[in-house]
């Protein structure tokens, strides 16, 4: 299942809906970064709350996610990580230790909007 | 309750089914959300395995009994090529793949018991068992 991803302003916000296979993971990565291109974002946020399960696959195509975006010059955070997920996560020795989380959309939204602040004055 | 569950794995859609079956026979146990996930974690850690490296396999879920106690135990197995270096692949980082290395040793450390047995040409079989909360 295709995951939506809605442009708001500067942000795009990829809301993932249910469990996700491989595909889907692979299909997610593409359209953010095409869509990073075509609407010029300066933010990402992905939304992982239905996600109940991370794994190694995921965690990983999620980082490459936020690293790729980086190089395209948007910021990604990544949202709404259950806490049995994180749990398993640690366990399975899973870092995102580069990643920018937060706890929630709204959180991630404010964290995005700090990141545009600090981003103005050098552009001015 | 069923005694035992078998999942072919093909694809990675099978890997999510896998997923969902187990958390559906840990929903008729005393299990935590918590211990429900680490086992699902683990669970789509060797049927990723599969799908990587075999290309198809089975996951076997039944429920075991110890004391007052009821878990879940994994079996997965494949007629793939099997692990060269078992020992290795059981360190964290080690793949001959393109992954992370960290799905066996991970698998692992998301359950209570663990046990592989893998023979270049003879393909991997993996059992692991989670434990439920006491009853």
């Amino acid at each position: 299942m295709a995951v939506p991803i809605l442009k708001q302003g500067e942000v795009l916000i990829a809301s993932i809906q249910a469990a996700l296979t491989d595909t889907d993971v692979i299909r997610l990565q593409e359209d953010i970064m095409e869509q990073v291109g075509r609407f010029r974002s300066r933010g990402i946020v992905v939304d992982v709350t239905a996600l109940d399960v991370m794994d190694s696959f995921v965690s990983r195509s999620l980082r490459s996610i936020a690293h790729m975006a980086r190089l395209r010059g948007a910021e990604t955070v990544l949202v709404g990580i259950q806490p049995e997920v994180a749990f398993a996560m640690v366990q399975l020795g899973m870092s995102m230790e580069d990643v920018n989380t937060a706890l929630d959309l709204e959180e991630g939204m404010a964290f995005l909007q700090e990141r545009a602040k600090e981003r103005e004055p050098r552009e001015g | 309750m069923r005694d035992e569950l078998r999942v072919a794995i093909e694809s990675d859609a099978d890997v999510v089914s896998a997923r969902r079956e187990a958390r559906a026979l840990a929903a008729e146990l005393n299990f935590t959300s918590t211990d429900v996930t680490l086992l699902a974690t683990a669970i789509s850690e060797v049927a990723r395995n599969i799908t990587t490296y075999a290309g198809e396999g089975e996951i076997v879920l039944s429920v075991v009994h110890r004391d007052d106690r009821a878990g879940i135990r994994v079996e997965a197995r494949d007629e793939g090529p099997g692990i060269r270096d078992v020992e290795r692949a059981m360190e964290d980082g080690y793949s001959t793949g393109t992954g992370m290395g960290l799905g066996l040793p991970g698998a692992r450390r998301l359950t209570d018991e663990f046990s592989i047995d893998s023979r270049p040409g003879r393909g991997t079989t993996v059992v692991m068992v989670k434990w439920g909360r006491p009853a």
